[in-house]
């Protein structure tokens, strides 16, 4: 009998149709969210609960002169009304943001934008709490609002932060990075030089669940339990402690499921705490749900940025330089999500995908009289506007050099024997084969041919469009010696238990919000394991019942998290082994691994599954030194660097030449996210950053009137992309491994998002290039590209 | 969740019981049909009727009737069944075209043709349409049915000859011989109300020149058609150049404002371009319907 006919095939390894591991299943959540079973806060219903709700100031700036609530409180039904003089005597009045700044949960002095939070109702129902806000009287008095960045900085603009001590302006910070010097040089001998002011506008996340929470607070044993809609419970449940002064232990934070985030369930809004201050002050559980409107006119925008942009290079077309100058509209409260160091984001990867000879940019953040906010809406910590800035510059020298602009990409693209490769402003990008990703886009388009089809239409009068994009996201953030937020390093923890008959719970400090965590982190650990992805139960958004890490935004849970995960498994496997070779009676240095079991080496048919190890581990074997009785395992991991995934877009539009109208006709994405996983989730994820793409590119747009009102309050202003205004995806990938990630795999949830404006962007200024267009602004909206085609072209903002 | 303030509620069974039940309750009361724009203006609490008075069990108002020399509409009609009739398709494409660019289909599936005609939103799309096929309104009260013309129907923006105790039930469009007629939109994403939309009915004499014709714009400020533009062809054959002389003047006679859909000058250039285009399909169609109607006869 030769050992290959003993060893039948290994069962725990699956196949194709059913893999342990990576591979295309289906996503395990999927059947209790197409049912309507999923579990929201609002869904929450506890005995006794309450109901809150916020009156919100209709104007952007005004000077508080009185409230008076007397009406509201003799409203059947209203238990309570909360106001910021309130709150001055509990010191809960203003809380810290997570840029080291503070915000008012209430007003006491001063309104800073329209939509602010100037007071709570707590009632029996919400109707009742609704109906009480129209009776509470308050009298503002109006003061001139700031609602152009540009103009944040004039002198003798009104100052909007007089609640800061000896503040006379609204300036929040100057950050650059690189170096202006090496830069100005190169810039001074460059042969071609091309200049233009980007603006990356304002927008909003918008995800389908409005932000809420439903606080129960104990007395007796003062304890807190506070549902939320938060990606970071952990991250929440030390701000909280911090902020309300209950300790940390009794705190118990727990994120249901999400229904969408996309970075505006990442900081800790007035209305959490509003419902917190409710439950303490009543008593009783109180929850608290915003509506449309609420979550679009005050929780966390996205971009914002005012950029000017200069690229440098020789006639032949080699790429030499960028720089940029940044005016960065962070609202009234500087209250934008990224690490600490960090208050630009990662925008200082707008060097993209390109060598570089030098590199310098400068952002400046303002206050102004908007909703504050900034790092939201799949931005990879601002790498998209990074990436529109490189982009459209690109596009531009293009043009301007006459040549084809994949051309141009192709010509100055990082070669794959650079990496790991060390920009000029201090990211060292860890693997790329650009490359490889851009060729096989045009070939999915059939680039040469299309550009074919764009002469002959041409010379019919028709406008059609082709853009390319190229990006390089940085994502995973990050290692604990540069990255934190509010003092938190940003490291994730899981922990691994394998139960007696061979099943799995993985928990994890991550929260998913859709992006399929349950399915892709149960196949990290069925492919290190071998125990099939159902077996596996995996556990988040509860901070009683997981591992402490930051949560999930910037791409950063398969990065950190996933790895946490392919290390806990890694440290059972090897725990395995010990119980597998005294179970077998022989030494762990003679088994060999094969997913799922460990066996004799040289006697394939002598070996445990984990199934058995597991029984083992619990049951009556006598274990070696050093083994406990359990198959479980902890890690905490700190990332060594940030991962690179990268991509090369083409999209095709067509424009209505009497209308404006911008059709995208196709769009083709290849996306290089390292090793994938589960590459329908992959392909889900992709696909739904594309259609924001779209968005962003067309039509979202959070616009403001000069007094200050918000002019994207509802879904009826702020338009969301249906599936009419999207192609058929056509997607393609390549795989170029994380050298230092444990499994080789980079982030890839916000890849389409922040790589598809510029191309759309792209295609659109190509579409009308023959009218002498050279740059326009998104939105391209049909009003805003007929202006454009007339030579008219004006900035959103 | 938008939170309307308080109100009672109440169905009707028939046409009668919906009138009487308005008497009852007084000017405070509404009818709701589709509810997609009455329900959204309440839960904004721009809206705040003490009564709804439910109409969607009055089946006798949802109807689609041709007749020898018109189409009869029942105001229950749902936007979607109207866009699925072959006998609409067949004698006023502009309906469909219309139609297909109304809302999305959740909202085709519930609105109806009488909520969006009494709703008198300025940029609604039903009343340019009713405007060009010169359509009939027939309104029922207490007093009994009075039947109006569109310029008697519309009062301005959000308003009707419909007074509070009174129903829309019917909408007449007359059949008239070699016709023609359609309806273009610009708009900034599907299902979002009109930047500008236009529409055109023509119909030709046998001589193949226009015997009558009625142009109409949607959201730039008009009421009823451009009789400037209108002028241009009547009694000459269709040709681009008249097209042109229409645009240009439905352009000027057009007095949009500026919002988040786009600035003035854009909203007058798409008159002028929406109204050549309309105008073109509206021509060509009845062409085919006139060379058809010689083949049959
Ligand atoms: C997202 C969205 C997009 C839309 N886009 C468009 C668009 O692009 N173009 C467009 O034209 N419309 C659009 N609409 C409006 C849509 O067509 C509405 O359904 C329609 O305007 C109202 O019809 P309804 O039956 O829903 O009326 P309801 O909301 O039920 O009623 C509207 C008003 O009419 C009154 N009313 C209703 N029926 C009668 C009757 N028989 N007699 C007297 N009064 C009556 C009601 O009292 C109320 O005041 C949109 C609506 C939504 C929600």
């Amino acid at each position: 009998m030769t050992i290959t006919e003993a060893h039948a095939p290994n069962p725990a390894a699956g196949d194709a149709d059913r893999p342990i591991g990576y591979g295309r299943i289906q996503r395990k959540e999927d059947p209790r969210f197409v049912r309507g079973k999923g579990h929201y806060v609002d869904d929450i219903v506890l005995p006794g609960m309450l109901h809150g709700a916020i009156l919100r100031s209709p104007v952007a700036h005004a000077r508080l002169v009185s409230i008076d609530t007397t009406r509201a409180l003799a409203h059947p039904g209203v238990v309570a009304v909360i106001t910021g003089q309130d709150l001055l005597g509990l010191k809960l009045a203003w809380a810290p943001t997570l840029s080291a700044d503070v915000q008012a949960v209430l007003v006491t002095d001063k309104v800073r934008f329209q939509g602010q939070e100037v007071a709570f109702v707590i009632a029996e129902d919400r109707y009742a709490a609704r109906d009480a806000l129209e009776l509470i009287d308050v009298d503002y008095d109006v003061l001139p609002p700031v609602i152009d960045a540009r103009h944040a900085l004039d002198p003798g603009a009104p100052v909007i932060r007089d609640d800061i001590e000896g503040r006379t302006d609204n300036h929040i910070f100057d950050w650059e990075a690189g170096n202006a010097a090496e830069t100005d040089a190169v810039f001074a001998s460059a042969e071609v030089i091309v200049k233009q002011e980007i603006v990356y506008p304002r927008s909003h996340p918008a995800p389908m669940e409005t932000c809420g929470a439903v606080a129960d607070f104990e007395p007796i044993e003062g304890a807190l339990t506070l549902y939320e809609t938060s990606q970071a419970p952990h991250a929440h449940r030390t701000l909280f402690a911090i902020v309300s002064g209950i300790p940390e232990h009794k705190i118990r934070i727990v994120s249901p499921d999400i229904g969408g985030g996309f970075g505006n369930k990442v900081g800790i809004y007035p209305g959490y705490i509003l419902a917190v201050v409710g439950s303490i002050v009543t008593g009783r559980p109180v929850k608290w749900v915003e509506d449309r409107s609420e979550n679009l006119m005050s929780t966390s925008f996205a971009r914002d940025y005012i950029m000017q942009g200069e690229i440098a290079a020789t006639k032949d077309g080699k790429i030499l330089a960028l720089r940029t100058n940044v005016l960065a509209d962070h609202g009234a409260f500087n209250a934008t999500a990224q690490p600490s160091k960090y208050p630009a984001g990662f925008f200082h990867i707008f060097t993209g995908s390109y060598d570089l000879q030098a590199a310098h940019c400068k952002v400046t953040g303002v206050y102004t009289n908007k909703a504050p906010g900034g790092v939201a809406y799949a931005c990879s910590f601002r790498v998209t506007e990074a990436v529109l800035l490189v982009e459209r510059m690109v596009d531009m020298l293009a043009r301007k050099l006459e040549m084809d602009p994949a051309e141009l990409r192709l010509k100055n693209l990082i070669k794959p024997e650079q990496f790991p490769y060390k920009n000029k402003t201090g990211w060292e990008y860890d693997s790329g084969n650009y490359e490889r990703a851009l060729r096989l886009s045009m070939e999915i388009a059939g680039y040469d041919d299309l550009r074919r089809e764009q002469k002959e239409k041409r010379a019919r009068g028709e406008l059609m469009g082709i853009g390319v994009s190229f990006f390089t996201e940085t994502v995973g953030a990050g290692p604990r010696k540069h990255m934190d937020i509010v003092g938190l390093g940003m490291a994730d923890g899981a922990e691994l238990r394998i139960h007696p008959t061979g099943k799995a719970v993985v928990r994890i400090s991550v929260q998913s919000q859709g992006q399929g965590h349950e399915t892709t982190f149960a196949q990290i650990v069925a492919e290190e394991i071998g125990i099939p992805p159902e077996d596996i139960d995996v556990v988040h958004g509860d901070t009683d019942q997981t591992p402490f890490g930051l949560g999930t935004y910037g791409s950063r849970s398969t990065p950190v998290s996933g790895a946490a995960v392919a290390l806990v498994a890694r440290k059972v496997r090897e725990k395995a082994k010990f119980i597998a070779a005294a179970m077998l009676e022989t030494r762990p240095e003679d088994l060999e691994w094969e997913k799922g079991r460990w066996f004799v080496k040289g006697d394939p048919s002598v070996g445990k599954t984990m199934a058995e190890i597991a029984m083992g581990a619990h049951g009556t074997v006598a274990l070696p030194e050093g083994i406990d009785g359990n198959l479980d395992a902890e890690v905490t991991y700190d990332p060594p660097n940030l991962t690179f995934p990268f991509g090369a877009y083409i999209c095709v539009v067509d424009v209505d030449p009497g209308t404006g109208h911008v059709k995208v006709r196709r769009f083709i994405a290849v996306d290089d996210c390292g090793t994938r996983i589960n590459p329908m989730i992959i392909e889900g994820q992709v696909h739904g950053g594309l259609t924001d793409g779209v968005g962003m590119a067309l039509m979202q747009f959070i616009g403001f009137d000069e007094a200050g009102n918000n002019l994207g309050g509802s879904f009826m202003d702020y338009l969301i992309p249906t599936s009419m205004e999207v192609p058929n995806w056509e997607t393609g990938f390549t795989v170029t491994p994380s050298p230092h990630h444990p499994i080789g795999a980079k982030g890839v949830g916000e890849s389409a998002t922040v790589g598809s404006p510029p191309a759309i962007l792209n295609a659109v200024v190509d579409a009308i290039s023959p009218l002498g267009v050279t740059h326009m602004d998104m939105p391209c909206t049909p009003a805003r590209v007929w202006a454009a085609m007339q030579g008219r072209a004006t900035p959103p903002i | 969740m938008q939170i309307p303030a308080q109100f009672d509620y109440v169905r009707a069974s028939t046409i009668e019981d919906a009138l009487a039940l308005l008497d009852r309750h007084g000017p405070e009361s509404r009818v709701v049909a589709g509810g997609h724009s009455l329900l959204p203006m309440m839960k904004l609490r721009l809206a705040r009727p003490e009564w709804l008075i439910d109409i969607n069990d009055l089946y006798e108002l949802d109807f689609i009737l041709p007749e020898a020399t018109q189409l009869r509409i029942g105001a229950l009609t749902r936007h979607s069944t109207l866009l699925e009739s072959a006998d609409v398709a067949r004698l006023f494409p502009i309906v469909i075209d219309a139609e297909r660019v109304i809302a999305d289909p959740i909202v085709r599936n519930r609105g109806t043709v009488g909520g969006s005609l009494c709703q008198a939103d300025p940029a609604e799309d039903l009343a340019t349409v009713c405007d060009v096929l010169r359509a009939q309104a027939v309104v029922r009260g207490p007093g009994g049915e009075r039947i109006l013309t569109m310029d008697e129907f519309h009062k301005g923006p959000y308003e009707t000859a419909v007074a509070q105790n009174e129903l829309l039930v019917e909408i007449r469009f007359p059949i008239r011989p070699r016709a023609g007629s359609a309806y273009e939109k610009v708009e900034r994403r599907v299902g979002d109300w009109a930047v500008v939309a236009a529409g055109a009915a023509v119909n030709l004499a046998e001589d193949g020149s226009v015997d009558d014709v009625a142009i109409g714009l949607t959201a730039v400020g008009l009421d009823g058609t451009i009789a400037e533009a209108e002028a241009v062809l009547r009694g000459r054959r269709p040709s681009e150049e008249l097209f042109e002389e229409a645009g240009r003047l439905a352009a000027l006679a057009s007095m949009p404002v500026a919002d988040q859909r786009g600035p003035v000058d854009y909203k007058r250039h798409l008159a002028d371009e929406l109204t050549r285009r309309v105008l073109r399909r509206a021509c060509a169609r009845a062409l085919e319907t006139q060379t058809t109607t010689t083949q049959e006869g």
